[in-house]
């Protein structure tokens, strides 16, 4: 008998909710610290922005599997976590941030537009909500790109050394669904070869426009989302910190 | 107490303010989509606007304890997502109380958001079209910071989403 779409989704779900949780977290650490006044304002609401998402992502999984988002949140160890190496490095400098969130922002437009088309109308309809917010990321990540690529040789070199670092982590973005691609997944989550299609079809121009040279380093994506680098676990502890405190406390 | 009807339950919506934009209810803004009334039941759908907007959760509760004011002995209200919130969505009437406010209304988009980033968003104070767009983040969520040449006023416009 084929699994019904809720048990094979839900994997998936929290995969793409830990992804916004941790980006929108490692984001929200600029919050007073951002290097223009203007830009800790948009960058604080980008923050924000992912965290919405991964409520999004979060409130369906809870639907699907009956564990609520607080619980998923606050009480799962690094082990349990099944976001991509890419977002949980350190918040590096700005070129390192900008450039990460261009990454992920490309990845999460063309996914969404994807997902618009899913038989399985819960993913249509949470990349519907997203999809418009997104147009905005991107916008402004983009322009940061293409900024600090054709600025000053410094800005140029850190951009390009940014880069050079992210593009292997960028690649687990198209590694397995933690769900496997199992042949019942058809319609209901993007094809992983053809969003890696569509993502570099939108990002190598981009980059090369921005004076930046596409590393030929390309990472094996052999190790899947249950593996972590050692910079997952002191994010989790500052963010679950109070409440692990007192795990009985309402807000 | 009148009697608990969906009539009774959508005109009283209307003093639930959005509490990022106190001059705008719920109902105008669109974030109300369905009322039902079963006896003393009601059931209220709403709808999110930018989904990590803060003020979601104030709304939602305002929502209940609004319904609730009104005698239901059991109120319940669900989010729903389809169709997306949209500002296409908000009246000409509504776009002008926002002008009031001081927030520039969104340009409408007809479903792609990105047709707008190039409109130039009007000043609300002197209605020139000479402003210039100094951050397409702002305060809230829902907000981006223009600068208007003509009157020389910084002012906010709302995003359209």
């Amino acid at each position: 008998m084929p699994a019904t779409p809720e048990k094979v989704v839900a994997p998936i779900v929290l995969a793409m909710a830990d992804d916004e949780l941790i980006l929108g977290h490692r984001n929200s650490e600029w919050t007073g610290h951002a290097p223009i006044l203007e830009e800790d304002i948009a960058f604080a609401n980008i923050a924000l922005d992912e965290l919405g998402h991964a409520r999004l992502w979060y409130d369906l999984h809870s639907t699907l599997t009956d564990t609520s988002p607080d619980t998923l949140v606050f009480f799962r160890p690094a082990g349990d976590y099944r976001n991509v190496r890419l977002v949980e490095l350190p918040r590096g400098d700005w070129a390192f941030t900008m450039l990460r969130q261009y990454l992920f922002d490309a990845f999460e437009l063309v996914r969404g537009e994807q997902l618009l088309e899913s038989t399985y109308r819960p993913l249509a309809e949470i990349a519907a909500r997203i999809l418009p917010e997104e147009r905005y990321h991107y916008r402004h990540t983009e322009t940061w790109v293409r900024r600090l690529g054709l600025g000053t040789a410094e800005s140029h070199s850190r951009t390009q050394l940014a880069l050079d670092v992210l593009w292997p982590y960028a690649a687990q973005l198209f590694g397995p669904w933690p769900a496997g691609d199992k042949p019942s997944l058809a319609g209901i989550v993007p094809g992983l070869a053809h969003l890696r299609e569509r993502w570099e079809a939108l990002v190598l121009p981009f980059l090369a426009d921005a004076g930046l040279k596409i590393p030929t380093l390309e990472l094996a994506t052999a190790e899947g989302r249950d593996v972590h680098t050692t910079h997952l676990a002191p994010l989790l502890q500052e963010m679950q910190e109070v409440a692990r405190l007192d795990p009985e406390a309402t807000w | 107490m009148a009697a608990l009807t969906e009539i009774t339950v959508w005109q009283a919506l209307e003093s639930v303010k959005d509490p990022e934009i106190p001059v705008v209810s719920v109902v105008e803004m669109g974030i109300v989509r369905d009322v039902t009334v079963d006896g003393d039941r009601v059931s209220v759908k709403m709808t999110p606007t930018f989904s990590g907007c803060p003020a979601l959760d104030v709304m939602r509760e305002q929502i209940a304890a609004c319904v609730r004011d009104l005698g239901a002995a059991e109120v319940t209200v669900e989010t729903v997502l389809s169709p997306p919130w949209t500002t296409d969505w908000l009246s000409d009437e509504t776009r002008a109380r926002l002008k009031a406010f001081g927030l520039s209304p969104p340009a409408r988009h007809c479903g792609n958001v990105a047709i707008t980033f190039y409109e130039p968003a009007p000043c609300p104070y002197c209605d020139s079209a000479d402003t210039v767009l100094k951050n397409s983040f702002g305060p809230t969520l829902c907000r981006a910071i223009y600068y208007c040449r003509a009157c020389q006023q910084p002012f906010e416009q709302f995003k359209a989403l």
